[in-house]
């Protein structure tokens, strides 16, 4: 793809995100009047409170959260991807965001039992305890994956045990859920619905600031990532050190992984669909295009499944892990398929 | 670097193999050999002689069990990655499993030992890689996908990346293997030329006995029960040696036509 080009998609992208990012400030569940909406954003109109505070203390922050989860999930998916040489691998299969699950399934499903009060009723203080859970159960995992990954030669054998993980994390959720009371497994089965809009205020702007900040760094890693594509001995050979690489890709996707889970519970699909749709789209395999092709690609899918998930007419009820997998399902498809054709 | 030094490779006394958990497992012992600067030699043997090991030992994936390895008179495991990356290329016979790639952006890639965190490519660089593509007379499916190259066309890309790797020494394994014999010609000529005219130290492993026995300054010869022998090809054919070591029932080295005769054709 020639240099213009590429400069054109990312520019189309970028406007998608600022039309998606409109959108979502104009639509929800409460309908309020376009006009209305632009002069309560830039021209500063207080007249009607409630959809002042609508606008700026929920739409908006529950935007940005989708724009920047949106953006981690698909880079650290596409990471994954590299190291693995596996277009099926993506942010869950390392057991990452099952780690989350199992330290919030700890918290939650246990907090009734042995804390005599359900955490769900705990406000602020729950909603830090979640987070505080879902990074330290999968940063538990991460050590884990980094430690094997020492130790073991092939990818396929990282990949397998990484799955094996996820399955035992999930294995001790389903225990944890059998001695819980109903209340709590009512509360950690919403947060596995995933949602850029539970948490709240200050969080909302802890976490939307880290992953500004954290992203841009992924950009380190494309040459890395573009000797990976070689494999093992051409990399090696033409300097890079691939253990030391295939831990630092490894980790880095992991610690996006964990803090977007951690703040918006665990969110499938984007992570493993966004880098097929890029390839698709600027049809490389240079991660100087592609890392920010996913970047923006992910943020405005994530703004797009958000609008979806809150449609007037669906009454917010619709969970985005629905959305993502309704979106992300079809296109993990079509990749299958077109492989089979091309004979690959 | 003021000496002048002209053995590219030595090995003393070097063995082979690996360390497993039952111990070590010894593929060939008491190796010792060098490569001068500037020659094409091939490495020949049947399978199992360990060959592959020796060139995988060679660009340091392995260790030797015992032994040293210098590279232009300095021990291997003194080169640090970089140092060793502008030093030593590889063409290997494994398939590139990436897709969308293109022969361009491989070739790039060759570059990375001299470029910055982010890859950029300067004006030397692109030359150097415009070189490459010429030299293996490759540009003209410079921006096809090495997915959809032919076996041929994959190995000169290959080929092409080791050059704009800009490297003294080149390693290449069974680069002829799975092509048709003109491309076999092509490449060994082109390797051939890569030692004459620019200086390239090549060491290859092939099967394609009387194409290396015509095309290459020296010949390792490899054995499992024989050991390795080197020497100039001519050296080695007039000594019986190709003969004492690719001789076999109904098969016989002729040396002075070089070809291998049947013993009874029918």
């Amino acid at each position: 793809m020639r240099k213009s080009s590429v400069a054109i998609s990312m520019t189309a992208l970028g406007v998608s995100i600022l039309i998606f990012l409109m959108l979502n400030i104009m639509l929800g569940s409460v309908s309020i009047p376009a006009g209305t909406v632009v002069r309560i954003v830039f021209g500063g109109d207080e007249s009607n409170e409630i959809w002042r505070n609508i606008i700026f203390k929920l739409r908006f922050p529950q935007s940005l959260t989708a724009i920047v989860a949106g953006a981690g999930l698909a880079v650290s998916g596409l990471l994954m991807q590299t190291v693995f040489h596996n277009p099926l691998a993506g942010p869950s299969v390392l057991g990452i965001s099952s780690g989350a699950s199992l330290g919030v399934g700890f918290v939650v499903l246990l907090s009734g039992v042995f804390g005599g009060v359900a955490l769900s009723r705990l406000g602020v203080i729950g909603e830090m305890t979640i987070t505080i859970a879902a990074i330290v159960g999968s940063l538990l995992v991460l050590a884990l994956i980094a430690w094997v990954a020492r130790k073991v030669r092939g990818n396929v054998t990282l990949l397998i045990i990484g799955v094996m993980i996820g399955y035992i994390a999930n294995a001790i959720i389903g225990v944890l859920k059998f001695f819980s009371v109903e209340e709590d497994i009512r509360a950690y089965v919403i947060w596995g619905l995933g949602s850029f809009a539970r948490v709240s205020g200050g969080q909302t702007t802890t976490f939307i600031v880290l992953m500004a900040c954290l992203l841009p760094f992924t950009l380190l890693l494309a040459k890395t990532l573009n000797l990976l594509l070689l494999g093992d001995y051409y990399a090696g050979n033409l300097g890079l050190n691939i253990k030391k690489a295939r831990l630092i890709v490894i980790l880095w996707a992991g610690v996006l992984v964990a803090i977007v889970t951690a703040y918006c519970g665990p969110i499938v699909f984007l992570g493993l669909a966004v880098p097929h749709l890029c390839r698709g789209i600027f049809r490389t395999a240079d991660h100087r295009v592609l890392l920010p092709a996913c970047i923006l690609t992910g943020a405005s899918l994530a703004l797009i499944c958000n609008l979806i998930a809150r449609l007037p007419w669906m009454d917010g009820a619709l969970p985005v892990n629905s959305v993502t997998a309704l979106v992300g399902a079809p296109v993990v498809l079509w990749v299958l398929f077109k492989k089979r054709k091309s004979g690959a | 670097m003021e000496q002048h030094i002209d053995q590219a490779i030595e090995l003393e006394a070097i063995t082979l193999g690996y360390e497993g958990k039952k111990g070590m497992k010894r593929l060939a012992s008491d190796i010792t050999a060098s490569l001068n600067v500037g020659t094409l030699t091939c490495l020949l043997g049947p399978n199992g002689a360990g060959k592959s090991t020796l060139l995988r030992t060679l660009c340091r994936f392995q260790r030797p069990l015992e032994g040293k390895i210098k590279l232009f008179g300095k021990p291997l495991n003194e080169y640090s990655q970089p140092e060793l990356a502008r030093t030593l290329g590889i063409v290997l016979t494994e398939k590139l499993m990436v897709s969308n790639l293109t022969v361009r952006e491989l070739i790039e890639l060759g570059r990375s030992p001299y470029t910055g965190f982010w890859g950029k490519l300067q004006k030397e660089d692109e030359a150097i890689i415009g070189q490459a593509m010429t030299l293996t007379s490759i540009s003209h499916f410079a921006d096809r996908a090495v997915s959809t190259l032919s076996d041929g066309e994959r190995q000169k890309a290959m080929i092409a990346k080791a050059i704009a790797q800009a490297t003294p020494i080149i390693l290449l394994d069974e680069p002829t293997a799975f092509l048709d014999y003109p491309s076999k010609v092509e490449i060994m000529r082109l390797l051939h030329r890569l030692s004459r005219e620019e200086g390239k130290t090549v060491l290859l492993s092939t099967h394609d006995l009387e194409l290396a026995l015509q095309m290459a300054d020296h010949l390792w010869l490899m054995d499992k029960t024989l050991g390795l022998r080197t020497g100039t090809t001519d050296d080695l054919i007039t000594r019986g040696e190709v003969g004492r070591y690719f001789d076999r029932e109904g098969i016989t080295f002729d040396t002075q036509t070089r070809v291998f005769r049947l013993a009874d054709p029918r």
